[in-house]
């Protein structure tokens, strides 16, 4: 009822603009979601090229790859959103993906690397990562928050520290045989099939977070603050709103969400290793911008966040379909993404 | 034919989505002459010069520069074709010198050999200096801008558009930040520029320096024109009344409220940390309406800023109905039931890209959720229209970016979103600022109701009718300090210019 109440009202509102600015605001409309014509244009271009593309076992591999790539891009957005950004996440990825590898490595195989330390109880080991992801999260926010200094110089800062860390402890040591309680029972364990291609259980764990994040930006106090202070951080100040709070509460939760990735990408690929985790932040950034997360601070969607990262593997997995060179791949996601921001910095321009 | 006039403007129109800023204005300034543009705070003054200065586009009407017809696309044109114009909100490059400033976007000119594109720094000082000595102003070319007080960057700033040679030169408000000495510096610059043959356009609320300096005065009033006169045949009542446009009396709705003698806030011997606020103590009575009046810097904003803890206090206590409140930080200052509408409503009051709901429940979000985690869109909705009705917003929807909505509207907003904090004790700094003059009134009569129903508010304004037509104390404050305090229905305008002038 609310609902269809404001559609009328917005009809209203049409109705009651002049003709150029019926003309502006069908443009804008458009602009708004100019992503989704673009994706839409692209399977269409794609699956006439090559037919094969539409099939479950591609349509699975691409959402398979969505999910795997979401929780550390809903971590970014909550920092993108406070105007700031967050350069550690892929190395806090790295981190804890060898923290879990280490915990939970078969026993009894040559050159383990806690010799004496069998598997641990799954669920521990992901509490684990998850803190310690928070743990460098809080790093970040309360640098950020107490010292004022501006998100990019922490994260790069922290990235830099936490992968240092890796490399102390692990001396870049790949850590394999991972127990099976860990990834074919666990992570990688298909929950149902689509014709023959398995759906696991960290795209099911992908979605859940996706919605425990959508209730946290969109239905509490702290969500709303999160974009009052990326909107206006004097105005939310002067409003009564714990400014240092908030900003630390969401780069935590971010650190989290890459915490947990971590936990999800060794078990995943089978492994962790030096290079896990590398830039895994710059595509995270990209889905988000793609997605509608604004650097201006103040707007985004989960919604966003979910077609920007789509998009993102669409993108490489069409590039693939279409034969072009993963080379080449790298100068078209740098098109989108810079098309993308263009496009976002059109809309929030004032205009004169 | 050489043209008679130097400027002429001509039908100039403006619309800004909701507000006709500028209806059908005319105007013309004479070589070598000081034109005065008056009128009260939008009234259309900046938005016309700024329509000339090519700031804005103008929707309609001409423009003719020397007999020819110009449309200024950028301040760049207008000033490489001499006219130049000195903003009353200074746009300066604060972390570089001065002579950087000067020559800025004309650094080309200050090559040491015009085919190499390496700048020298002498011809930059020499140039710079020349000016300087012309005007005597004395000022040293390599001080960076930040290490000045406002009035010296005020004189670069004049100093830059005499640079230019410009022909016409634009004062916004020049002298609000300058002391006395100052003035008179400029008023022999201007007169300097005068014999020049320059035209000066005089924008300024001071009836006194406008009847002094000015050969002829244009008033304005809701966007429109209203007369123009020779400075010598206009009285300062006269200018009053074509500015206001209506008795004095109807600007203001009646107060209707009393005022109890219960003490709801003593603030005793309050100093800030980081500015010149010193040793303020006084009382709020229940249902008072308390105005600050003073200068700018006199501390008026800093003694609200201080009270409402989002500056750093140095000493002194405030107590809340006989009970001490600290108010560290507006969080806890919110807590403890006070509101604080602030005086850059662009910069810290609104979240200009959030919707209306969302800029009205943000100070109240506690009370508004569902159970002990998750907000109650039902609950925000309703909040927001409440308040959207009972303080008559216009806005199409709850949804529309508040950056859409009006001035006035806007504050509103801003104004709703404290109510809903049931605070009893407002803090208002300069709340009817950029306002257009119907929305004032409702604003007044907004402040005259929460009054009524028992709140105690204390309004910081620098137009002193404002003050003497809505409070019923006035505090007048000088360099920092309380200067006095007056009854609001048994002052005058000269009192409070006396008292906050005691320190200076």
């Amino acid at each position: 009822m609310p609902r269809k109440g404001r559609l009328a009202t917005r009809i209203d509102e049409y109705n009651a603009l002049s003709p150029r600015d019926k003309r502006r605001f069908i443009g804008d409309w458009f602009l708004d979601r100019a992503m989704i014509f673009i994706i839409i244009l692209l399977v269409i271009y794609i699956q006439i090229q090559r037919p094969t593309f539409l099939q479950p076992a591609s349509i699975i591999n691409i959402l398979t790859l969505t999910a795997a790539r979401l929780p550390i891009a809903l971590g970014v957005a909550g920092c993108i959103i406070l105007a700031g950004t967050d350069l550690s996440a892929g190395r806090i990825v790295g981190l804890s993906a060898f923290v879990s590898s280490i915990f939970l490595q078969k026993s009894g195989i040559i050159g383990k690397f806690l010799e004496n330390v069998g598997p641990q109880p799954v669920f521990l080991v992901l509490l684990l990562s998850v803190l310690i992801g928070a743990l460098i999260g809080l790093l970040n926010g309360f640098c950020v928050a107490k010292f004022k200094v501006h998100p990019f110089i922490v994260t790069l800062s922290t990235q830099m520290i936490t992968y240092g860390i890796y490399l102390t402890i692990s001396n870049a040591k790949q850590i394999s045989s991972l127990d099976p309680s860990y990834t074919t029972d666990f992570v990688t364990k298909p929950l149902f099939r689509v014709s023959t291609t398995a759906v696991n259980t960290y795209v099911a764990l992908a979605l859940i977070m996706a919605g425990i994040m959508w209730v946290v930006w969109n239905k509490t106090r702290f969500g709303k603050n999160m974009f009052a202070v990326g909107s206006n951080e004097e105005a939310a100040r002067v409003s009564g709103v714990n400014v240092a709070f908030t900003i630390i509460a969401v780069f935590t939760l971010a650190g989290a969400c890459y915490g947990y990735t971590g936990f999800i990408e060794a078990a995943r690929l089978g492994a962790s290793t030096g290079t896990l985790g590398l830039n895994y932040e710059a595509d995270a950034i990209a889905a988000c911008v793609i997605g509608g997360v604004s650097f201006v601070g103040g707007i985004g969607k989960i919604s966003g966040v979910i077609l920007g990262v789509f998009l993102m593997q669409l993108i490489i997995n069409g590039m693939t379909f279409l034969g072009i060179s993963g080379n080449t791949t790298y100068i078209i996601k740098g098109a989108v993404i810079l098309i993308a921001c263009i496009i976002d910095m059109r809309k929030y321009l004032t205009k004169k | 034919m050489r043209d008679s006039a130097l400027l002429r403007m001509e039908h100039v129109s403006k619309s800004f989505p909701g507000v006709k800023a500028l209806d059908d204005v005319s105007f013309t300034l004479r070589h070598g002459s000081v034109h005065a543009l008056m009128g009260e705070n939008g009234a259309g003054k900046s938005t016309l010069m700024k329509c000339l200065f090519g700031i804005y586009a103008k929707d309609e009407g001409e423009i003719f520069f020397e007999g020819k017809k110009v449309d200024f696309q950028t301040p760049r044109e207008a000033l490489d074709n001499g006219v130049a114009m000195v903003h009353q909100e200074l746009n300066q490059a604060l972390k570089r010198n001065v002579m950087d400033n000067i020559w800025l976007g004309r650094y080309k000119q200050m090559r040491a050999n015009e085919h190499l594109p390496f700048l020298s720094e002498k011809k930059m000082y020499d140039a710079t200096k020349e000016i300087f000595d012309k005007l005597e102003i004395p000022i040293d070319p390599k001080a960076r801008m930040d290490t000045m007080p406002v009035s010296q960057r005020q004189m670069v700033e004049i100093a830059k558009a005499v640079s230019y040679n410009a022909k016409i030169i634009v004062l916004d408000e020049p002298t609000s930040s300058l002391t006395e000495v100052e003035v008179e510096h400029l008023f022999r610059i201007i007169n300097m520029l005068k014999e020049r043959g320059c035209g000066i356009i005089y924008i300024s609320h001071k009836m006194e320096e406008i009847l002094r300096i000015s050969d002829e005065v244009t008033i304005m009033r809701d966007g429109k024109w209203v007369a123009t006169k020779p400075s010598n045949d206009i009285t300062m009542d006269e200018i009053i009344r074509l500015m206001v446009g209506r008795e004095l009396t109807n600007r203001f709705p009646p107060k209707q409220h009393d005022v109890s003698d219960e003490v709801v806030l003593r603030v005793d011997g309050l100093s800030a940390m980081y500015s010149n606020l010193k040793d303020v103590s006084f009382e709020l009575k229940k249902g008072e309406i308390l105005g600050v009046a003073g200068l700018d810097g006199s501390g008026r904003t800093e003694l609200l800023e201080n009270i409402f803890g989002s500056a750093t206090r140095k000493d002194g206590r405030i107590y809340k109905n006989g009970k001490e409140v600290f108010n560290k930080s507006p969080e806890e200052s919110v807590k403890n039931g006070f509101a604080m509408v602030t005086e850059e409503r662009r910069a810290t009051g609104i979240f200009n890209i959030l919707s209306v709901k969302e800029n009205t429940v943000i100070a109240s979000l506690k009370s508004l959720k569902a159970n002990k985690f998750l907000l109650s869109d039902k609950k925000i909705r309703a909040a927001t229209n409440d308040s959207i009705k009972k303080l008559s917003i216009k806005t199409p929807s709850q949804e529309t970016r508040i950056r859409a909505l009006s001035g006035g509207n806007q504050q509103k907003v801003v104004f709703g979103r404290w109510l809903l904090t049931r605070p009893d004790i407002f803090l208002l700094d300069e709340p009817t600022r950029g306002i257009d003059v119907g929305a004032k009134y409702e604003i007044y009569q907004l402040i005259i109701d929460m009054a009524r129903e028992g709140d105690s508010i204390i309004m910081v304004s620098s137009e002193m009718p404002e003050l003497i037509g809505v409070c019923d104390r006035i505090l007048v404050m000088s360099e920092g300090r309380l200067a006095g305090e007056v009854d609001a229905d048994n002052t005058s305008q000269e009192e409070i210019m006396t008292l906050a002038a005691k320190y200076a």
